[in-house]
C-alpha cells in the first residue's frame, strides 16, 4: 500500500507537532515531580530512614486502603474546586491569588443558607440553594478584584492578595461576634442541605469525610472543559488570555472577560466551600481554608490549567496532604509541606525552560527587532 | 592598489566599512550583501523603505548583532562581531529610534548611567550636571540636567539620547529616524546641533526615508532595498528623485501594474454609483497619550469598486485612522458613515456585522491569536455566528477551515495547527481569508504584504484587485508607495495627521506623492492643498 | 499606658515590618515581584533562633538569619532571574516551602510543633527608663530605625542604587549603556532576602523563641506598605508607622470594645486597594516589574 506523497508529507509534521505540544505541557511536571523525587530522597536520607519506606508507607496509607483513599477524595474535592478557580483566571490572562478568601466566603455562605433554611427541607432543594450561595459570595469576593482591574487598572495579584485578609478578618468578625457556638470558633449545625457521605455507598469509605460535593466538584470540571474549549464564552475568554490585542480586534470586550472570568473564578472556589460545610463538619469554622486556596495555585499549575489535569494534580496534592499523616512514624508529617513547595517551585522554574528549550529552533526566526 | 592610493588610505581610513554584510534571522535575511563606506568627519544618510535593512546593518555596526557573513571595519580596524561595550568604548554611539531613556529618571541619571562618577561611594551628582550642562553648551544640547525624563519633550528627550553618547566618547555617531518623532522647529535644532559635531570632527550616519532631510543635511548618501546597497550617492550630485528611485521600484509590483492596472477604468470617486459612498468619513479627529490629533480632521469617502490608496511616512496618523475605523481606537470628534449607519462609536462587532473588514497592520499581535488553531482564527471576529446556544459549532467552524484553506491556499494545509507555526506570507493569508472570503462592503488594508514572500504579495495584490471589480470599497494604507500606485484608483497623501492631497491615480507621480509625504511644497508639481 | 509606652509599643510593631518593606522595596524596584517576604521573615526568625541555641549568642543567631535568608533570597533570585519562573508562583512557592522547612526544623532541633525552647536574645529588662528607652537599647532595633534611611540613600545616591531603578524600570535601555541586569537584580533580591530575614530575626530574638508560623502575614503587610509607599523607601517606611500605629491603637483599645480588632487589622490591605485603584495618588509600580526580560 502507498500513500499519496502529500499526505505522506503531512503526517510527520502533523505528529511531531502534536507531540511538541504536548511534551510543552506535560514535560515541566514531570521534570518538577523527578526533581521533588530527589529533594524527597535527600530529606529522607537525612533523616536517616529508606526513601523506598516512606513513599512505601505513604502510598499505603493514602491509595491502599479505603479509609486513605476516602480522605484522598476529601481533600481534592476541594483542591479541583480552587484549582479550576484558578486555572479559569489564569486562562483569560490574570492571576487570581484570591481563592483563600473565595473559598472561605462561599462556605460562610453555604453555612448561612444551611441555617436559615428551615431544617427537613429537601436536600433536593436545600443543597442547590446552598451551593448557589456558596457560589454567589465566592463569586462576589471574585468580581470585586475583576471590576477594580477593568475600571482602574488595579493589578489582580495584589488585590486579590490584600481581599484574601480582608474576608477573613471579616468573617473571623462575623463568626466571633455574632454566629459562633459559645467556647468555639464556629457557627451552629446547618439546618438542611447537609450532603451524605461516599461511605454510604461504599461501606468501604466508612469514617473518611469523602462525601458527594466530590461529584458536584466533578461536574464543575466538566462544566469547565466545555465552557473553555467549547462554548463561545470560552473561545472569547482563551483569546483575552493569549493576546488581548487580537481578542479585542476580534470583537470580544476585554474587560467585560477579565470581570467574568474572575467572578467565574471566584464562584468556583467558593464552590469548593461545600465540602467542607454540607459534606464533612455542616458548620463553618475559622480556619477552615487552611491553605487550600494557595494550594490551589499548585494544583492549577501541575494540572498545566486544563480541567483533566487539574482533577489529577488535586488528586495528586490531596495524597501529599493525606500521606502526610501516614509517613509521620518515620518522617514528620511536615516532610509534604516541604515537598508541595519544591514541586511548585520546580514546576514554575521548568515551565519557560522547557518551553525555550523546545522552540529553541525557531527563536531567531523571530526575525529583526 | 597604487602606492599613492594606499598612501591616501593610511592617512585617512574610512571611519566605517562595512561590506558583504549577511544578516539572517531564521528564515528572513534582513541584509543580504550590504555595504557601507564612511569618511570620517561627514554626515552620511542611509535611506530605503521600510524593511530595507537599515537599522539591522546599524545594529550590526554597534555590536547588538553579530553578521553572517562579512567584515566591518572601524577606523581601518577589523571590528566584526563586537559586543556593544567594545563599540561604545571605540567611540561608536547610537541614537535609537525608541529612546533607551529610563523615564522615571532625571536628565543627569540617564546621562550617567553605567560610568557614575563617585565621591565616598556616592554618586557625584553635582558633578555630573555639570558635565551635561558643560557638554551640552558645547553643542548647543540645552536641557536641564536635573528635570525627570517623563516630563521632557520629544525634542529634548532626544538631545539626552545624544548627551548620552557624547558623554561616552562617540566620535562616530549613529541616528536611527532621529526626526520621525520630531517637529519642524526641533527638526532645525537637531541640524544645527549635528553640523556642530561634524565641526567638532564627529562622524554621522543618519537613517531616514524622508528626501527632503536627506538634501537638507546630508553629505553622502547610501541607498538599501531588499538588504542590499543599491546606490552610492554624493547629496550634490543628486536629486530626490534619483534618489527615491533607487528606493523603490519593485519588480513584482510593476509587473501587476502593467496587467492589472493598464487594463480597467479610471473612476472618480462616487462618480460611478451616484450618492452611494460606501465608506464616509468626516472631520475625523482621533487622540493618542502624545498627540491629541495624531488623525487631524480627515474627511474622505470610497465608493463601491474604488481602492483609495493612503500614502504616507509612517507614523503620520495612519495607523490611528485605521484603528479608529475599525473600532479600535476611541474618536474624539467626527464622523464614520458605513452605507447609510453611523458607525462612528459603534462596538467592533457592529462594524462587522455591518459589514467593514479589516486586515490590521500587525496582524502577529492584532489579527491572530498565534496559539490558536488556524481554524479558530479564520473565525476570529465571526465566532457570534458560529454559535449555537452559546456553544461554538465546531464542525461549522472546521467546514468553514477546510473550505478557506483551499480558496486561499493556505499552506500547510492543516486547520488544526497553531496560527504561529505557519510563515508570515501564510499567516497573512488566514487574515485575508477571514476577511475577505466573508460578505462585506468595506475592506480597510492596513500594510497587507509586509513581511510576505513575492509569491504571497502577488495574490494578495490580486485578491485585492478582484474585490474592487465585485464592488467592494477598500481603504489601502501602505508605506510601499509601489504598492499604492499600483493599486488605487486615487491616492490620499497623509501627513502629520492630515490628507494633504488626495490625488486620482494619473495625476500621481512618486515624484509629487514624494514630496507631499515628506510635507515639502517646492518639489515641481505638487500643487500644495 | 502613657504615651512613651504607646510609642515603644509602636515601634516594636514597626521593626518587623521596616525590615521587610526595606527588602521589598529594593527587590520591586530592581523589578522582581516580592511576594516571599513572608518566606524571608520566617526563615530568618528561625535560622536565627537555631543560632542563638546552638552557641548561645544571640549575635550569632543575626548572623545565621541574615545568611538563611540570602541563601532564600538566591533561591527566590534564580527562580525568577536564570529561570525565568513565573515570580509570583515562585514568590508563593518560597513561602509555602519555607513553612514546611521550619516546621521540619522545629520537630528535627526542638521534637516540637509549635515552638523552640527559650534562647538568648535582645530584649532588655524594663528599667529605669521604661519601656521606649529599654526598646531603644534592642541593636536590631536601632538597625530596624536605620534601614529605611540608608537604603533611601543607597537608592537614589549610589550608583548600585541608580542602577536598581533603571534595570527595574527600562531594563534594555540599562543594558544599552552597559549596565548588566541581571548581576544588578540578583544583588538586589538577595538582599531582599537578607533585609526581610532581618525582621524575623527581630520578632524571634525579641520573644527569645521560635514559634510554628510566627510572622502571621507580617510579610504581606510589608508588601502593603510597599505599595501603599509607591515602592518609595521613605514613603513605605512611613507606611510601616501607619499601619504599626493603628495595631497599637487597636492594642490600648482593646479593653473598650470601641472598634473590633479585625477591622484594624483590615487597615492596611483596604488602604492599598484604595492606593492602588488611584482614588487618592495613585500608586504606579516600576514598569519592568515581574518580567523576566
Amino acid at each position: 500500500m502507498t500513500a499519496p506523497p502529500a499526505a505522506s508529507l503531512i503526517a510527520p509534521s502533523r505528529a511531531t507537532r502534536a507531540s511538541t505540544a504536548l511534551a510543552e505541557s506535560l514535560l515541566p511536571p514531570v521534570v518538577a515531580l523527578l526533581i521533588a523525587l530527589v529533594a524527597g530522597d535527600l530529606l529522607i536520607l537525612a533523616f536517616g530512614q529508606s526513601p523506598a519506606a516512606v513513599f512505601g508507607l505513604l502510598l499505603e496509607g493514602t491509595w491502599g486502603n479505603a479509609y486513605g483513599f476516602g480522605q484522598v477524595l476529601y481533600k481534592a474535592t476541594t483542591l479541583i474546586c480552587t484549582g479550576l478557580a484558578v486555572a479559569i483566571g489564569l486562562r483569560a490572562g490574570l492571576f487570581n491569588i484570591g481563592a483563600e478568601g473565595q473559598l472561605a466566603a462561599g462556605a460562610f455562605a453555604a453555612a448561612i443558607a444551611g441555617l436559615w433554611l428551615p431544617s427537613g427541607t429537601s436536600a433536593l432543594l436545600a443543597v442547590p440553594i446552598a451551593i448557589g450561595a456558596a457560589m454567589l459570595a465566592g463569586g462576589a469576593t471574585g468580581w470585586v478584584p475583576g471590576v477594580l482591574k477593568a475600571r482602574f487598572g488595579a493589578h489582580e495579584v495584589i488585590v486579590t492578595i490584600m481581599l484574601n485578609f480582608i474576608v477573613l478578618a471579616m468573617l473571623n468578625w462575623v463568626v466571633a461576634s455574632h454566629l459562633n457556638v459559645p467556647e468555639t470558633l464556629h457557627t451552629p449545625e446547618i439546618a438542611a442541605g447537609k450532603v451524605p457521605r461516599l461511605s454510604a455507598l461504599v461501606p468501604a469509605f466508612h469514617g473518611s469525610a469523602a462525601n458527594f460535593t466530590l461529584i458536584v466538584a466533578l461536574a464543575a470540571a466538566l462544566g469547565m472543559w466545555w465552557m473553555l474549549f467549547r462554548s463561545r464564552m470560552g473561545f472569547d475568554l482563551r483569546a483575552t488570555g493569549l493576546q488581548p490585542d487580537a481578542a479585542e480586534y476580534g470583537g470580544i470586550r476585554v474587560r467585560r472577560v477579565w470581570i467574568r472570568a474572575l467572578t467565574l473564578s471566584g464562584a468556583l472556589a467558593g464552590l469548593g466551600g461545600i465540602n467542607f460545610v454540607l459534606g464533612y463538619k455542616h458548620y463553618y469554622e475559622e480556619g477552615l481554608a487552611g491553605g487550600f486556596g494557595f494550594l490551589g495555585i499548585a494544583v492549577a499549575l501541575v494540572g498545566r490549567n486544563h480541567p483533566l489535569g487539574i482533577v489529577l494534580a488535586a488528586l495528586f496534592f490531596a495524597t501529599l496532604s493525606q500521606g502526610g499523616l501516614a509517613i509521620n512514624a518515620l518522617v514528620p508529617k511536615q516532610f509534604v509541606e516541604v515537598l508541595q513547595g519544591v514541586v511548585i517551585l520546580a514546576v514554575a522554574a521548568a515551565v519557560p525552560e522547557v518551553r525555550r528549550v523546545l522552540r529553541a529552533g525557531v527563536a531567531r526566526a523571530a526575525g529583526p527587532a | 592598489m597604487t602606492a599613492a592610493q594606499a598612501a591616501s588610505a593610511q592617512l585617512a581610513p574610512l571611519a566605517v566599512r562595512m561590506s558583504g554584510i549577511v544578516m539572517r534571522f531564521g528564515a528572513v535575511v534582513a541584509n543580504r550583501g550590504a555595504s557601507l563606506e564612511v569618511a570620517p568627519g561627514e554626515i552620511h544618510a542611509i535611506v530605503g523603505e521600510n524593511g530595507a535593512g537599515k537599522s539591522t546593518l546599524m545594529h550590526v555596526l554597534t555590536g547588538l548583532y553579530e553578521p553572517d557573513e562579512g567584515t566591518v571595519a572601524v577606523d581601518g580596524h577589523d571590528v566584526t562581531g563586537w559586543s556593544t561595550r567594545q563599540a561604545i568604548v571605540a567611540g561608536v554611539g547610537m541614537v535609537h529610534q525608541h529612546f533607551m531613556l529610563v523615564p522615571t529618571l532625571t536628565v543627569a541619571e540617564n546621562v550617567v548611567l553605567g560610568r557614575e562618577p563617585r565621591r565616598y561611594g556616592a554618586i557625584d551628582m553635582a558633578l555630573a550636571q555639570e558635565e551635561v550642562i558643560a557638554l551640552g553648551k558645547q553643542f548647543g544640547l540645552v536641557v536641564d540636567p536635573r528635570r525627570r525624563v517623563a516630563e521632557l519633550s520629544v525634542g529634548e528627550a532626544q538631545r539626552v539620547e545624544i548627551l548620552k553618547t557624547l558623554i561616552r566618547g562617540a566620535r562616530i555617531l549613529v541616528l536611527d529616524e532621529p526626526t520621525a518623532v520630531l517637529s519642524p522647529p526641533e527638526v532645525g535644532e537637531l541640524w544645527r546641533v549635528l553640523r556642530r559635531l561634524r565641526d567638532g570632527g564627529a562622524t554621522t550616519i543618519l537613517i531616514t526615508h524622508k528626501l527632503d532631510e536627506v538634501m537638507d543635511i546630508s553629505e553622502r548618501i547610501t541607498v538599501m532595498r531588499h538588504g542590499e546597497t543599491t546606490a552610492r550617492l554624493a547629496t550634490a550630485d543628486t536629486t530626490p528623485a534619483d534618489i527615491a528611485r533607487a528606493m523603490v521600484g519593485r519588480e513584482v509590483v510593476l509587473a501587476h501594474r502593467g496587467s492589472g492596472i493598464g487594463d480597467r477604468e479610471p473612476r472618480e470617486a462616487g462618480a460611478t454609483k451616484g450618492a452611494g459612498h460606501a465608506l464616509e468619513v468626516q472631520n475625523l479627529v482621533v487622540g493618542t497619550l502624545r498627540n491629541e490629533r495624531a488623525v487631524d480632521g480627515v474627511t474622505f469617502a470610497i465608493a463601491p469598486g474604488e481602492i483609495l490608496g493612503v500614502a504616507g511616512v509612517e507614523g503620520n496618523g495612519q495607523t490611528e485612522l485605521i484603528e479608529a475605523l475599525a473600532g479600535l481606537r476611541e474618536v474624539s470628534s467626527g464622523n464614520v458613515m458605513l452605507g447609510n449607519r453611523d458607525i462612528t462609536r459603534a462596538p467592533v462587532r457592529e462594524r462587522t456585522d455591518g459589514g467593514l473588514a479589516h486586515i490590521p497592520e500587525d496582524r502577529q499581535r492584532r489579527g491572530l491569536v498565534l496559539d490558536f488553531p488556524v481554524a479558530d482564527n479564520l473565525v476570529l471576529g465571526l465566532q457570534h455566528r458560529y454559535t449555537r446556544a452559546a456553544q461554538i459549532d465546531r464542525a461549522a467552524v472546521v467546514a468553514q477551515a477546510e473550505r478557506q484553506v483551499r480558496t486561499f491556499d493556505i499552506r500547510p494545509p492543516d486547520a488544526s495547527r497553531p496560527a504561529r507555526a505557519l510563515s508570515g506570507g501564510n499567516q497573512q493569508k488566514i487574515v485575508i481569508a477571514r476577511e475577505m472570503g466573508r460578505d462585506y462592503s468595506v475592506l480597510l488594508a492596513a500594510q497587507p504584504t509586509r513581511g510576505v514572500d513575492v509569491g504571497a504579495i502577488e495574490f494578495i495584490h490580486s485578491r485585492l484587485l478582484a474585490a474592487r471589480a465585485e464592488g467592494k470599497a477598500i481603504l489601502l494604507v501602505s508605506a510601499e508607495l509601489s504598492e499604492v500606485l499600483a493599486l488605487a484608483d486615487r491616492i490620499a497623501v497623509m501627513y502629520r495627521g492630515a490628507f494633504v492631497a488626495i490625488l486620482p491615480r494619473a495625476e500621481a507621480t512618486t515624484e509629487r506623492l514624494g514630496a507631499l509625504m515628506t510635507g515639502a511644497t517646492s518639489v515641481p508639481g505638487a500643487t500644495p492643498p | 499606658m502613657n504615651a512613651s509606652d504607646l510609642a515603644a509599643q509602636m515601634i516594636r510593631i514597626a521593626i518587623p515590618y521596616l525590615f521587610a518593606a526595606s527588602g521589598g522595596a529594593l527587590a520591586e524596584r530592581a523589578g522582581v515581584v516580592s511576594l516571599a517576604l513572608e518566606g524571608f521573615m520566617l526563615t530568618g526568625a528561625f535560622a536565627a533562633v537555631v543560632g542563638s541555641w546552638m552557641t548561645g549568642d544571640p549575635w550569632l543567631g543575626i548572623l545565621c538569619g541574615v545568611v538563611a535568608g540570602a541563601l532564600f533570597g538566591l533561591l527566590h533570585a534564580v527562580a525568577c532571574i536564570r529561570f525565568r519562573a513565573d515570580q509570583i508562583v515562585a514568590g508563593i512557592a518560597i513561602n509555602l516551602l519555607v513553612i514546611g522547612l521550619t516546621r521540619l526544623g522545629l520537630q528535627l532541633a526542638f521534637d516540637s510543633s509549635s515552638n523552640s525552647p527559650r534562647v538568648e536574645g535582645f530584649t532588655a529588662a524594663t528599667g529605669s527608663g521604661g519601656l521606649l528607652l529599654a526598646t531603644l537599647q534592642n541593636p536590631l532595633v536601632m538597625a530596624g530605625l536605620m534601614v529605611v534611611p540608608i537604603l533611601t540613600w543607597v537608592m537614589y545616591r549610589t550608583p548600585f542604587g541608580l542602577r536598581v531603578r533603571a534595570v527595574g524600570e527600562h531594563p534594555a535601555a540599562a543594558e544599552s549603556v552597559g549596565v548588566r541586569v541581571k548581576p544588578v537584580r540578583y544583588a538586589a533580591v538577595v538582599m531582599s532576602g537578607v533585609l526581610a530575614s532581618l525582621g524575623g530575626v527581630y520578632l524571634a530574638l525579641d520573644q527569645h523563641q521560635f514559634t510554628d508560623n510566627m510572622t502571621a502575614g507580617r510579610g504581606f503587610i510589608a508588601l502593603a506598605a510597599v505599595i501603599f509607599g509607591r515602592w518609595d523607601p521613605a514613603r513605605a517606611g512611613l507606611a510601616c508607622f501607619l499601619f504599626a500605629g493603628a495595631e497599637t491603637l487597636q492594642i490600648a483599645l482593646q479593653g473598650t470594645q470601641a472598634v473590633p480588632s479585625q477591622f484594624v487589622q483590615m487597615i492596611p490591605y483596604v488602604l492599598t486597594i484604595v492606593a492602588l485603584t488611584g482614588l487618592v495618588g495613585r500608586s504606579i509600580p516600576p514598569a519592568a516589574l515581574g518580567r523576566a526580560e
